[in-house]
C-alpha cells in the first residue's frame, strides 16, 4: 500500500480546522435562538439530535474534530520519539482511536435521534 | 560537572596593549568517546576591541591548554568550522567580538543537536547528508557547456528570488537553534529546507517535483514549527523559516 504523501494529511489538517470552526460557529450561534440556561436543558438538548440538519451539524463536528486532532495527536507523537516500529504503531494507534471515537460519537447522535435514549 | 580556572601568566599574553581587559573563559569539556561526563574549564584570557572569541579560544589552546577541541579555519566567516554556542546563542567564534557580547564571563559549548566529537567539535555528518539528499545542485537535460548560448541568462529579479539562499556556508547554526531538531532526530532541517528552496527557486533549475517529494515526507517540511529561531542566528543574512514557508506554497498549492 502506497503510504499517504504528507502534504495531502496537512492539507486534511488544515482544511478540517477551518471546517470545525466554521461548524462549531453556527453551533454557538443556535444558543441565541433561545435564552441561553433554556438551551442546554435536556428537553431542548434532545430536541436539537431529533432535528435532522442539526444532528448532521453535530455529526460533521465531531467527524473533523476527530481527524484534525488524532492528526495533531499523531504529529505530536512523532516527534517526541522515533522509530520505524514506534512511528507504524502510532499512525495505526491513531487511526483505531480517532475511528472508536467517531463511531461512538455517531452512535449517541443517531441513539438520540431516533429517541432511544 | 566540574570547573578548573587557569590564567595567563604576564609574559605569556600576546594582548599587552590594555592588560586589564580581562574576561573569564568558561569552556565546556567532554570526549564522549571516553566517557558521558561534561565539564567547565574556566580560563582568565587577556581581550582587545578586535578580540574575537577564537582568537581568545586559540589563546588558550596556545598558552593554557592545547588540549582543547575546536573546529575552525578561514576565520572570516566564510568556512561556516567555528560554530558553537556562545552565552546561550548559537554563533560563529570567529565572527563574535568579545566586546559585542557585553559580559565579564563567555561560556563557550559544543553547537545543540548534533553529536559532539570532542569539547567544541561537533560531527557534520548528518547535516551534510541531508543536504546532499535534497540535490543541492541545478537539475535538468541540457547543459550550458554544449549549448550555444554558453549560459542560462537571468534577469535581476530571476536571481532575488533565490540568491540570499546561496549565501548558505553550511555552518549548522540554524541547525543548532531549531527546536524541532532538539526533539526529532530524523527532522530534515532547516538548512536542507533552506537550499531545497534555493534551488527550487532558480528558474534554471528542473528538479522541483524530485526535491518537493523528498521534503514531503513525516520528518520532512511538515515538522518545522515556525519558530524563527533558524533566521534569527543566521550569521550569513539567510531566512531559513521564509524558504521553509514558501516551499509549503509549493505544496500547498499556493505556488507554482
Amino acid at each position: 500500500m502506497n503510504k499517504m504523501r504528507e502534504s495531502i494529511i496537512m492539507k486534511v489538517h488544515y482544511g478540517t480546522a477551518l471546517g470545525a470552526v466554521a461548524l462549531v460557529a453556527v453551533h454557538i450561534l443556535f444558543r441565541l435562538t433561545q435564552e441561553f440556561s433554556a438551551s442546554l436543558q435536556y428537553e431542548s438538548v434532545i430536541a436539537n439530535y431529533e432535528f435532522l440538519p442539526y444532528a448532521l451539524v453535530l455529526e460533521l463536528i465531531l467527524v473533523l474534530i476527530s481527524i484534525h486532532g488524532f492528526n495533531g495527536l499523531r504529529v505530536i507523537l512523532l516527534e517526541l520519539k522515533q522509530g520505524r516500529g514506534y512511528e507504524k504503531a502510532v499512525t495505526y494507534g491513531c487511526i483505531a482511536a480517532m475511528a472508536a471515537v467517531i463511531a461512538y460519537g455517531s452512535r449517541t447522535i443517531i441513539m438520540a435521534g431516533l429517541g432511544m435514549t | 560537572m566540574s570547573t578548573t580556572t587557569k590564567q595567563f601568566s604576564e609574559e605569556e599574553s600576546q594582548t599587552t596593549a590594555s592588560p586589564s581587559k580581562s574576561i573569564i573563559l568558561r569552556i565546556s569539556r567532554s570526549n564522549p568517546q571516553a566517557d558521558t561526563t561534561k565539564s567547565f574549564m574556566e580560563f582568565k584570557v587577556p581581550y582587545e576591541k578586535w578580540t574575537t572569541v577564537l582568537d581568545a579560544i586559540l589563546e588558550v589552546k596556545k598558552h593554557l591548554d592545547h588540549s582543547v577541541g575546536v573546529r575552525y579555519s578561514c576565520r572570516q566567516a566564510t568556512c561556516g568550522s567555528c560554530g558553537m554556542v556562545i552565552n546561550g546563542k548559537p554563533r560563529l567564534a570567529c565572527f563574535t567580538k568579545i566586546t559585542e557580547l557585553n559580559s565579564s564571563v563567555i561560556t563557550v559549548e559544543p553547537m545543540n543537536n548534533f553529536p559532539i566529537i570532542r569539547d567544541l567539535a561537533v560531527s557534520f555528518d548528518r547535516m551534510f547528508s541531508t543536504h546532499k539528499k535534497l540535490k543541492p545542485y541545478i537539475i535538468r537535460d541540457d547543459s550550458e557547456i554544449t549549448t550555444k548560448t554558453k549560459e542560462f541568462l537571468q534577469t535581476p529579479e530571476e536571481v532575488e528570488k533565490y540568491i540570499q539562499f546561496s549565501n548558505c556556508i553550511k555552518c549548522g547554526l540554524c541547525n543548532s537553534a531549531c527546536p524541532t531538531m532538539a526533539t526529532d532526530s530524523s527532522f530534515i532541517g532547516p538548512q536542507a529546507l533552506a537550499q531545497a528552496y534555493r534551488y527550487i527557486a532558480d528558474n534554471r533549475d528542473k528538479g522541483k517535483d524530485e526535491r518537493l517529494k523528498i521534503i514531503d515526507e513525516p520528518h520532512g517540511i511538515w515538522r518545522c514549527h515556525f519558530a524563527g529561531s533558524c533566521s534569527v542566528v543566521c550569521p550569513k543574512g539567510v531566512d531559513p523559516a521564509m524558504g521553509i514557508q514558501l516551499l509549503r506554497g509549493y505544496l500547498l498549492g499556493f505556488r507554482s
